[in-house]
């Protein structure tokens, strides 16, 4: 991970650093604790180590290890402790080290922190933020690799949202800290050492809408829906396919839930195809809802049904056939022959 | 460790429990552990009758509650029969500043924070969720996921140290309220890890009330309850959860403990549900009725009243009095709860999000659309 030069405590005035997606979520947690004394970070080895990942790199040296706080290795324990130390009125930020271990924190996400709001008529609010870097491509081991954001983009109550460049990762991971609703923040822990341009002063208040879709490549042929890692795969296939002489639109999703469905629509409207891309199984997953809605209120606009291109059906493989499991540039191309060839 | 390794009367558990009035209505003027710490009451009359009031009166809100679901007014519900010493005491034990947080069972507890007693009945008739303002009470709202809660109260704790609110006889505790049952859960055993490791001002309330539904506690656990303290490095005490005057005592002195800065520590209130788990519930499918007589011996309130009798504090007119100042409050209550509105449904799509959600609103639109064309028809 390249390291900013800016050290010790953060007087940020460097304009349109380069720096990873990795680095940038630090930046912006960083600029979070800062903005707002109640800001804590709780998770497994994310002081002194720095997470995994050093997603909290020199967080606890700055601000303390009452705000950045190494937990007990139980993240109900994490979640749930939380859930109370939001009631008293702090706003945590929980690191789940891997998506594969989120599940014993799974009862409280989707019984407490989605339904305190709901259940206490208004009265509880829970601004808690549930950090999970997720997706494969890594050649990690099982647990270490999966993409469960359905599960959790399935709950009533829980705000889903994932970022896909350094740009974004600083700005959403603080419009999600300063967000009073319960946000699960999904981080393409593959894309973690990618570089992008980041504007490390740039205003929360004119941050690009956190709950809104991007158009990450304007197109005119058809539209291809991705999301966290598979954004990087979607754009890469749009330059494949533009030597083929097919201009493919690329929306970058970010939130997972709300569906910002009008900016999806408005593409699917123009150019009568979408192409759904994401690491998770096909089954019920992000592909099946958006094709249905595109569906609903497109069906008029379209030449061909919504094709997906996703992970298979099966528990995440073994790391030497993950290649064979994910999506890549290829499928997503012959995704798009398919639905021109309908 | 704290035990309360003391022997008292015939109706104790092996190990004992710290009882301050027995179920004979005779005052135990202190009780001293194996580790020093000494536990007395230090009532006036009128704090002894008023305690007695409490306990006629939670157990008067509840038999209504109780006759209200039987009559269909309420989808189920629990009841607290049995368990009005504890609740009563480790309620009343709470200072102002402190924050509860119960499972579903609290009535009693609530009751003691000053809030309308009528605010559970929306939760049960099924007309909310239920009510209450938790920061206004300090009484955080019911949680029916067994166990869930006790991390809850963890955050809050730690919330508290890291507010600077611990370390003064002024400072705040939490209290975590919890059943036989939920000691198997996992949140609970890691509410236990977390509060040690950061030595965190809360009180674990165990009301151990021999059955979690069907399963008696055997199917919970090999050892005393408050035994399992020791092993996450805090006290454990047992108190006879049927007197009013042990709860009060033992959780007004570990809520202090806390609040001074001294951790975490568990108190087992070895009491009975005397009732069903709820109102679904069919107990003589797993209890014999001798046991139930046994525990109806050990009534928490009768052995206030023999006490308050004895003492001459209250005389038969001052009975009178309570139970009917009681029977009044359950019929205020029970018009109250009758006369509870349906919600109007539209109100089902509020208080999703605090701010709020597109597809919620598209959502909340679109059923107003549709209930729109029966407008006349007489749905």
């Amino acid at each position: 991970m390249t390291e900013s030069s800016r050290g010790g405590k953060p007087q940020s005035k460097t304009m349109g650093e380069t720096i990873t997606l990795g680095k940038a979520l630090n930046h912006g947690l960083r600029r979070a604790l800062e903005d707002d004394p109640k800001v804590i970070i709780m998770g497994e080895d994310v002081g002194k180590l720095g997470g995994v990942f050093r997603i909290t790199d020199g967080l606890q040296k700055d601000f303390g290890d009452d705000r950045v706080i190494d937990t007990p290795l139980a993240e109900s324990g994490i979640v749930g402790t939380a859930v109370g130390l939001a009631i008293r009125g702090y706003r945590p930020v929980c690191e789940i080290q891997f998506d594969g271990f989120v599940f014993p924190a799974y009862n409280q996400i989707v019984a407490q922190v989605a339904k305190m709001f709901y259940r206490s008529l208004g009265n509880v609010r829970l601004p808690i933020v549930i950090r999970i870097p997720f997706g494969g491509g890594i050649g990690a081991v099982e647990h270490h690799s999966e993409s469960p954001e359905a599960l959790f983009a399935h709950v009533p109550g829980l705000k889903v949202v994932t970022c896909s460049s350094s740009a974004d990762a600083y700005m959403m991971i603080r419009q999600a800290v300063a967000s009073d609703d319960p946000i699960v923040f999904f981080e393409p822990k593959r894309r973690y050492w990618e570089k992008g341009e980041v504007d490390l002063d740039a205003d929360l208040g004119q941050a690009f809408p956190l709950h809104q879709a991007r158009v990450a490549r304007e197109g005119t042929d058809a539209t291809v829906l991705a999301y966290g890692p598979m954004v990087r795969t979607a754009l890469d296939a749009a330059i494949a396919a533009a030597e083929d002489g097919r201009n493919l639109e690329v929306i970058d999703l970010r939130s997972l839930s709300p569906l910002d469905m009008e900016t999806v629509y408005r593409s699917v409207r123009r150019t009568g195809r979408a192409v759904v891309v994401h690491e998770a199984p096909g089954n019920l997953g992000l592909g099946a809802e958006l094709a249905a809605r595109i569906t609903e209120e497109c069906f008029y606009s379209l030449e061909a049904p919504v094709l997906r291109v996703t992970g298979y059906d099966i528990p995440y493989p073994a790391a030497r056939v993950e290649e064979d499991f994910l999506p890549d540039l290829d499928r997503v191309l012959d995704a798009v022959d398919r639905s021109f060839g309908w | 460790m704290a035990n309360g390794e003391r022997e008292v009367g015939a109706d104790a558990p092996a190990g004992g429990f710290v009882q301050l009035l027995t179920p004979d209505g005779e005052r135990v003027d202190s009780v001293t552990t194996t580790d020093g710490m000494t536990y007395s009451v230090d009532f006036t009359d009128e704090e002894y009758r008023e305690l007695y009031r409490d306990l006629v009166t939670v157990r008067r809100l509840d038999a209504e509650a109780t006759a209200l679901q039987r009559q269909g007014e309420l989808g189920i519900w629990a009841s607290l029969l049995g368990q009005e010493a504890a609740q009563v005491g480790s309620g009343r034990a709470l200072r102002k500043q402190d924050m509860a947080f119960p499972t579903y069972r609290e009535h009693g507890v609530l009751y003691t924070r000053g809030i309308d007693p009528i605010m559970p009945f929306g939760l049960f008739r099924g007309v909310d969720q239920g009510g209450w303002d938790p920061h206004e009470f300090k009484f955080n709202t019911y949680t029916i996921v067994i166990g869930s809660q006790t991390l809850h109260a963890t955050g809050y704790a730690m919330g508290i140290t890291m507010d600077g609110k611990t370390g003064t006889p002024d400072g705040e505790a939490v209290i975590a309220y919890f059943g036989d049952g939920a000691t198997s859960q996992g949140d609970v055993n890691e509410a236990f890890v977390w509060s040690g490791v950061f030595n965190s001002p809360i009180v674990f309330f165990c009301q151990n009330n021999q059955y979690a539904i069907s399963e008696p506690l055997e199917r919970q656990t090999r050892i005393p309850l408050y035994r399992r303290a020791a092993g996450y490095g805090f006290p454990g005490i047992r108190i006879d959860g049927n007197d009013v005057l042990a709860s009060y005592a033992v959780t007004r002195a570990a809520l202090d403990q806390a609040r001074n800065g001294q951790g975490p520590s568990l108190i087992e209130a070895y009491t009975y549900r005397m009732g069903a788990h709820t109102s679904s519930d069919d107990p003589t499918r797993y209890r014999i009725a001798s046991e139930v007589e046994s525990w109806k011996a050990k009534d928490p309130i009768a052995r206030v009243r023999a006490f308050l009798t004895k003492q001459q504090v209250a005389d038969e007119t001052f009975f009178a009095e309570v139970d009917d100042t009681a029977k009044k409050l359950a019929l205020d209550l029970r018009e109250r709860v009758l006369a509870m509105p349906d919600p109007e449904p539209v109100t089902m799509f509020d208080n999703v999000y605090p701010h709020g959600s597109p597809e919620i609103d598209a959502q909340r639109a679109s059923f107003e659309r549709y209930h729109a064309t029966f407008e006349g028809s007489g749905h």
